[in-house]
């Protein structure tokens, strides 16, 4: 297949302090214990992907990513990875690269996907339609925990579910206004002309853009030459790619008619009829013809272009990390719903816990639990749905529920952790309680301090 | 007629009648429009025959099949056609229907008709509103059936609306019956309406669609698609509805919008989808070409005329779509073409050609005609060598030898066409002269419409036999106007319209009109891309300024402009004829709904016109402007109180306010503080909303925050003092 795979890395997401730090920037974030890049390089394997370039933000990050590939995926893929300066915007990334894009297709991939939607599928429904675009749109995973799912949690969920305004064509297979990000706090505003040439635009807003998009090379390229102002791709080059696919400005002159066709071909047949009642003498042949063409139907005056989307069947999983609450959210997924992303084969009692980790006497390890290498446990604690990391250290009489807590944390006697994001490097003195807070690398929680919903981060030297 | 005595009698009966709820209909007999005119000015558009039946039948025999009991005729234009009519019909002596008329002549449009039924008490239950023109043969029992569902679940469900697929035209965009191209968007799941636009504005090629609807709804449809068939399920309270708002006249214009758009009352319309029955409205000239073919070609079956229905005659079908009467005197030598109805004692001559086209009864057709397409009614006359493209020939007309008409032409009733005299295309005759005070303006054009109609229905009753001569002999007939022998007027074509004459004739779209279109259309195209072209950068879109709106901001920004020079109209009007808070708030409420605005933009552009007469009143003078503003504020208060019910509109008039104040009026920049301090000591500004306006303005640059800064005192001030009252509370 002649795709070339773009992965977007990002650097180190403003919306993720204080997990993400210069030495862990938000690709190798661990979603169970491993980095969250992998999910989507293993993806990309599963469809026979293979030549993949890496997009960081930042020379230090693209260092850290580049030795952690080498190490885990010598051999199996061909990974490039290159960096771009920081605050470029995606579409800004994209530009830096371009002259490492050969291939016909581009699919753009972003590094915080976690998905088990093939992307050979956006990419054979990108190449079937002969699209300038195709974007995958997946059903709104439910967020929040289910087991804290007190009224106030709800009503933030609820509020939090809206991430895109999209219009689709009945058919479902084509883009025909997308609003994401602050549009859709606004009114919605749509093109009279796309409609008239479609009939019938639904419009939802159950659908989440899942950042995985084929685009067609040249049209790519073409937008990002001529808009220079364009930062984002999710926001200015798709939102503008589907605003003018009935005048398309991105195709080159000398391209064949067949692949500008546009979505007009869907249900016009009625359309078609229609015409050939009140044009009885023209020899008009399509719709498609007559909309891109002048009345005399020799010139064609328009060009469109296709922007069609990819819905996987809502059994299947796609979760992108960018939010704090969305890191708890696919890391209690993975080991729980959609265990079989994580790779690992789950025990009689549905958890994973490393041959090497050490269990103390009546502590108990609940169902959807991992327990990572090498990390040790004291008396009498129990684990309910949490991810704990390598070579953890944990005392007595812990508890720990609806939490992830990274590598190397050191947990005395007597705490209390729920549904909080530990660090690595952490230690937690005796008997502190930590609820719904998010705990940066190498900080010290101090004997019985209680917090809550509370972000604790080491103070810059 | 008694209409007032049945309603009377009506009510005494209403026990048992609730208690086995029967179904009621409400058939305006009058469209409230002139498209069908000069018709329309001898014979009620219901009368008029849809394939030598008049539509009135139809539209009674569907309601009779489809289940409803009783029938209120609404008559208004030429009422005593209708009502003799009905009378004189079987409809009246049917069992289980009842066909009851209800006349007025006042009424001017469809408003003022459901608001004089409601006053006369007669529905009590849902009911079936439709006009007299609707031709349909659907089966209302689901539709009913939703309808009273939903009812049940929500009172606020108060109508039900019944559409039908049918895509317009990409390139006149309007749907086969002629009518304009629809906007609808309609929830997904509860079929719930949410929004309507008829009348298209062409040039703005943006729908706005309130950010709320995806709220509350996670999936609506957005239509382009669907014809409104204009068959509404009702509850009674769309009645009072009409009632208690009386500046509804039109049905989808100012009731579907106003409902839609207000939402504090919070009723609901819904739809039903008809596929596979037919329902279809004569709204013009081309929808009744588009329904006579579909019943010639049967879609409305049973409403075909091999059918014995209400009102028609027996004809015998044959092949290719030719239905024939039983006494016909049909030379050997005349071809009669596929999908032609020719109706009883008619004559044809030798040699004449008949094709796609309608001949009523004890018509007498001469020889070497040829008819096309064409609506022949009864007793037309038509001599020889006449050639007929796309007319309709009204009742009597005489068409004399040689003759010639061209594509679009309506002939009125007893028209006479001179000896080989061609009418051009597109012109509508009638002995009648055309009114003079032809208004632009649609509500005029009601009022003008229906009093005109009354007028001529009186001159017409008087003396049917008369008519013909009379109104001629009167005004002294031009010969010439017909060629020789020919009698009646030439109505122009009002201004205007002369280039959009074709759409709506009963002539197919001539190739050379689309083509034109179709030139034009691009234009309007790359106008509309570059708008969309105009894209802010993603930092300014994450930012939550209004910058993004780049593409929409032109044509809004001209659409507020002129609202605010409306309200500032209105309100000067109201200061110079000393007219009545309620009556200035009724106006401006009525300009809301045709600008489609909200009520804070009503707040905003009284509170501008407030300033801007307080302004022109003092000259200048900075201290007479002050104390002329607060009297000016302090006299209208009400006004500008009644649009400010909740924050968000108080927010909006201080930051109109700022505007005032850096751009069109710096006068009242020294005085901000004091005004402000005004609005807030009248208690048209509570503090909350300056506090919260402070707040909003803190993340602002400097350069917006001149007012504040102005201001600063008095909020300071402000604080101080709900701080205070809060601790009054706590202790």
């Amino acid at each position: 297949m002649d795709f070339q795979v773009v992965v977007l890395a990002g650097g180190t997401s403003k919306n993720l302090v204080p997990l993400v730090s210069k030495e862990l920037p938000k690709a190798l974030l661990p979603v169970a214990n491993r980095p969250v890049l992998s999910y989507v390089l293993e993806l990309l394997e599963l469809s026979n992907l293979k030549d993949i370039i890496v997009v960081a933000e930042g020379e230090d990050v693209a260092l850290r990513i580049g030795s952690w590939i080498s190490g885990a995926y010598d051999e199996r893929l061909r990974v490039e990875v290159t960096s771009v300066p920081e605050d470029v915007g995606t579409a800004g990334a994209l530009r830096a690269i371009s002259r490492h894009l050969t291939a016909n297709d581009i699919l753009v991939v972003s590094g915080d996907l976690v998905s088990d939607v093939p992307p050979g599928a956006v990419a054979a429904t990108h190449r079937r339609n002969g699209a300038v675009v195709t974007a995958m749109l997946c059903s709104v995973p439910v967020s929040g925990s289910s087991e804290s799912g007190s009224a106030g949690g709800k009503d933030k969920t609820k509020k939090a579910v809206i991430h895109n305004i999209v219009g689709l064509d009945p058919t479902k297979q084509f883009l025909l206004y997308i609003a994401s990000g602050a549009e859709i706090e606004k009114d919605y505003k749509i093109q009279k002309s796309i409609l008239r040439a479609v009939g019938q635009m639904d419009i939802r807003a159950d659908l989440m853009d899942a950042y995985m998009y084929a685009f067609k090379r040249s049209a790519l390229q073409k937008v990002l030459d001529q808009k220079d102002t364009f930062r984002s791709l999710r926001q200015d080059v798709l939102p503008y790619l589907v605003r003018s696919q009935l005048r398309s400005e991105v195709l080159l002159n000398g391209t064949p008619r067949t692949e500008e066709n546009g979505l007009e071909k869907v249900g016009s047949h009625k359309i078609q009829v229609l015409l050939s009642q009140i044009l009885s003498n023209s020899s008009a042949t399509s719709f498609h013809d007559l909309y891109a063409s002048g009345a005399d139907g020799s010139i064609p005056v328009r060009k469109t272009h296709k922007c069609c989307v990819y819905i996987p069947p809502s059994s299947n999983y796609c979760a992108r990390l960018f939010s704090i609450q969305s890191y708890s959210d696919i890391n209690r997924d993975v080991i729980g719903e959609a265990s079989h992303l994580s790779g690992y084969s789950f025990s009689a009692q549905n958890n994973i816990i490393h041959p090497s980790a050490q269990l103390g006497s009546k502590t108990t390890v609940g169902p959807h639990c991992m327990l990572g290498e090498g990390s040790q446990m004291g008396d009498k604690c129990s684990v309910k749905r949490s991810v704990i990391g390598r070579h953890c250290r944990i005392g007595s009489n812990v508890k720990i529920a609806n939490s992830v807590v990274m590598d190397h944390v050191t947990i005395a006697d007597g705490c209390s952790i729920q549904g909080s994001v530990i660090c690595s490097n952490v230690q937690l003195q005796e008997r502190a309680v930590l609820r719904d807070c998010q705990v940066g690398a190498g900080f010290v929680v101090t004997a019985a301090c209680e917090y809550k919903g509370e972000a604790l981060a080491r103070k810059e030297k | 007629m008694g209409a007032q005595r049945k309603g009377a009698s009506r009510v005494s009966d209403d026990h048992e009648e609730l208690a086995r709820v029967s179904l009621q209909a409400v058939l305006l007999a009058d469209s409230f429009t002139t498209k069908f005119r000069p018709i329309t000015l001898e014979r009620p558009k219901v009368l008029l025959p849809l394939v030598n039946v008049p539509m009135i039948n139809y539209t009674l025999s569907w309601l009779e099949s489809a289940g409803v009991e009783e029938v209120f005729v609404f008559c208004c234009a030429n009422s005593k056609q209708v009502i003799d009519y009905l009378e004189n019909s079987d409809w009246v002596s049917l069992p289980d229907f009842a066909v009851r008329t209800i006349e007025s002549h006042n009424s001017i449009s469809a408003g003022d008709a459901l608001r004089l039924i409601y006053e006369r008490n007669v529905i009590h239950g849902d009911f079936v509103l439709i006009t007299g023109d609707t031709i349909s043969n659907m089966s209302l029992t689901q539709a009913l059936q939703e309808h009273k569902e939903r009812k049940k679940k929500d009172s606020n469900a108060v109508m039900t609306m019944v559409v039908k697929r049918s895509k317009p035209s990409p390139i006149t965009h309007q749907s086969r019956l002629g009518t304009d191209e629809l906007f609808m968007a309609i929830d997904h799941n509860t079929k719930q309406l949410v929004y309507y636009e008829d009348r298209v504005d062409y040039s703005k090629g943006i729908i706005h669609l309130d950010k709320s609807l995806i709220m509350d709804n996670s999936s609506i449809s957005l239509h382009n698609d669907m014809q409104d068939c204009y068959i509404d399920i009702c509850s009674p309270e769309v009645l009072s509805l009409f009632t208690d708002n009386f500046d509804y006249q039109h049905l989808r214009r100012h009731f579907v919008k106003g409902l839609l758009l207000d939402d504090i009352m919070g009723y609901k319309i819904y739809t039903h989808e008809i596929c596979s029955s037919y329902a279809a409205r004569i709204d013009n000239y081309r929808s009744y070409d588009t329904v006579s073919k579909d019943i010639i070609q049967r879609w409305t079956y049973p409403l075909v005329p091999d059918v014995k229905f209400f009102g028609n005659s027996t004809y015998k079908l044959e092949r290719q779509g030719m239905y024939r009467a039983s006494e016909i005197l049909q030379a050997r030598s005349a071809q009669v073409g596929p999908f032609t109805v020719i109706g009883d004692n008619s004559k044809i001559g030798d040699n004449t050609k008949i094709t796609n086209s309608i001949i009523g009864h004890g018509c007498s057709i001469g020889s070497n005609v040829k008819i096309e397409g064409s609506y022949i009614w009864d007793n037309v006359t038509i001599e020889d060598g006449c050639k007929i493209s796309n007319a309709i020939v009204c009742d009597g007309v005489v068409i004399k030898s040689g003759a010639e008409l061209e594509p679009g032409v309506i002939l009125s009733f007893k028209v006479v066409v001179g000896d080989q005299f061609t009418v051009p295309s597109y012109s509508k005759v009638s002995l009648f002269e055309q009114p003079t005070n032809q208004d632009s303006d649609e509500e005029l054009e009601y009022a003008d419409n229906s009093s005109g109609i009354v007028e001529f229905a009186d001159t017409t009753d008087k003396s049917n036999s008369a008519l013909m001569s009379n109104p001629l002999e009167m005004q002294g007939w031009p010969a010439s106007e017909l060629g020789k022998g020919g009698l009646g007027y030439v109505w122009s074509i009002c201004e205007g319209s002369v280039e959009e004459e074709w759409r709506h004739s009963v002539a197919p779209i001539p190739a050379d009109k689309l083509e034109k279109v179709l030139h034009k259309a691009p234009d309007d195209e790359v106008e509309l891309t570059q708008d969309a072209n105009v894209l802010p950068p993603s930092g300014e879109l994450k930012s939550d300024s209004y910058v993004s709106d780049g593409d929409d901001n032109e044509s809004s920004r001209d659409d507020s402009i002129h609202f605010e020079k409306e309200v500032e109209a209105t309100f000067l009007r109201a200061v110079h004829e000393n007219i009545e808070v309620a009556n200035v708030i009724l106006e401006v409420n009525s300009l809301r709904l045709s600008f489609n605005k909200v009520a804070s933009d009503c707040a905003g552009a009284i509170f501008y016109s407030l300033m801007n007469f307080a302004l022109d009143s003092s000259r200048g003078s900075s201290s007479e402007l002050l104390k002329n503003t607060t009297s000016i504020i302090t006299k209208w208060k009400k006004l500008l109180k009644y649009y400010l019910t909740d924050l968000d509109e108080e927010i909006e008039v201080i930051l109109k306010f700022e505007e005032i104040c850096l751009e069109s009026a710096k006068e009242f920049t020294p005085h901000f503080t004091k005004i402000l301090w005004q609005l807030y000591d009248q208690e048209i500004i509570q503090e909350e909303a300056i506090l919260k306006w402070d707040a909003e303005k803190k993340e602002a640059d400097d350069s917006d925050k001149l007012f504040v800064k102005q201001a600063e005192k008095f909020i300071e001030w402000l604080k101080v003092a709900s701080e205070e009252e809060e601790e009054e509370e706590e202790e």
